[in-house]
């Protein structure tokens, strides 16, 4: 599957999960600030993408499972060293271009793109 | 107590489908404020479609909450999409079909059909009126990290009568 078909069925299941229109699904859109994703939608956009592409995504495969709430990785209402290393281990797919080496743990969604998501889908099926 | 919207579960197909009833009657409340008369028209009683939405969440939560023996906490969580065609009066039956599309640790999603069935031409049988899909939640393994109390405050005395008296038996 070429990188055009998947970007074309990752936006067809933003546009069912989030009722956005297709041209405000561009790569750079970010899932929660520009399409108005909640927690919930999280969960949709998983079951979706299993169903769309045929495999199985663990828990915190796609999106950060408790990164955020330890205490570890989060000090201040910011996302420390160590914090930004697990996330960047754990979330190879995500964008962290937009984020810095120090940001506010609400910046966090920042790193969910349109073109995060291709990016994932990209590698889960060349593996 | 729990303000019930379905009556009795006639088919379950555990961590598949589950099928429930609920007769309309005219003794229910808000049937005669929806759609009360006017100066200009008859009272039209019909059952809100909002509650139809309700009775679905119903159906779809216990089969969800059935699938892990009433151990997780289901709540709904969206209604991904809703769509009521037709109608229903007193005195017609609802028939609330819920299927399970995908579940994990999470949560789940159900595909639901609507239909109902007028007593005064029942020889036509179950007729559709429309389908809703949802997702459910399950509380503590939900993404926002929250904790909730250990007490199971979905599934009630409420739903425990429902399902016994439908004749199922309530896992654990």
């Amino acid at each position: 599957m070429t990188h055009d078909e998947i970007f074309a069925k990752v936006r067809d299941v933003l546009v069912d999960a989030l009722a956005v229109d297709e041209d405000e699904v561009t790569a750079e859109a970010t899932l929660t600030s520009d399409l108005g994703a909640e927690s919930i939608d999280f969960l949709d956009i998983v079951f979706k993408l299993e169903q769309t592409f045929g495999f199985k995504i663990e828990q915190g495969e796609l999106f950060p499972d408790n990164v955020t709430q330890d205490p570890e990785f989060v000090q201040n209402g910011r996302v420390t060293a160590a914090g930004m290393t697990r996330l960047k281990e754990r979330l190879p797919h995500a964008d962290f271009s937009q984020l810095g080496s120090n940001p506010e743990v609400t910046k966090v969604g920042q790193i969910f793109t349109v073109g995060a998501l291709v990016n994932f889908v990209e590698r889960k099926l060349s593996n | 107590m729990r303000w019930m919207w379905i009556d009795r579960v006639t088919e379950l197909t555990p961590r598949k489908r589950m099928v429930a009833i609920k007769n309309v009657t005219l003794s229910e409340e808000h049937l005669h404020d929806h759609f009360a008369a006017t100066d200009t028209k008859p009272a039209l009683p019909v059952m809100p479609a909002s509650l139809m939405i309700e009775g679905m969440a119903q159906t779809a939560g216990v089969l969800v909450g059935h699938a892990e023996g009433f151990k997780e906490k289901v709540v709904l969580a969206k209604v991904s999409d809703a769509t009521i065609d037709a109608d229903v009066g007193p005195g017609m039956t609802i028939r609330y079909t819920a299927e399970i599309t995908q579940i994990d640790e999470q949560g789940a999603a159900t595909r639901g059909t609507i239909e109902v069935l007028d007593h005064a031409n029942a020889d036509a049988g179950y007729q559709p009126v429309g389908t809703v899909d949802l997702m459910f939640s399950h509380l503590d393994n939900n993404r926002s990290g929250l904790e909730f109390p250990e007490h199971n405050f979905v599934f009630g005395e409420s739903f425990r009568t429902l399902l016994t008296t439908s004749g199922i038996e309530i896992p654990g």
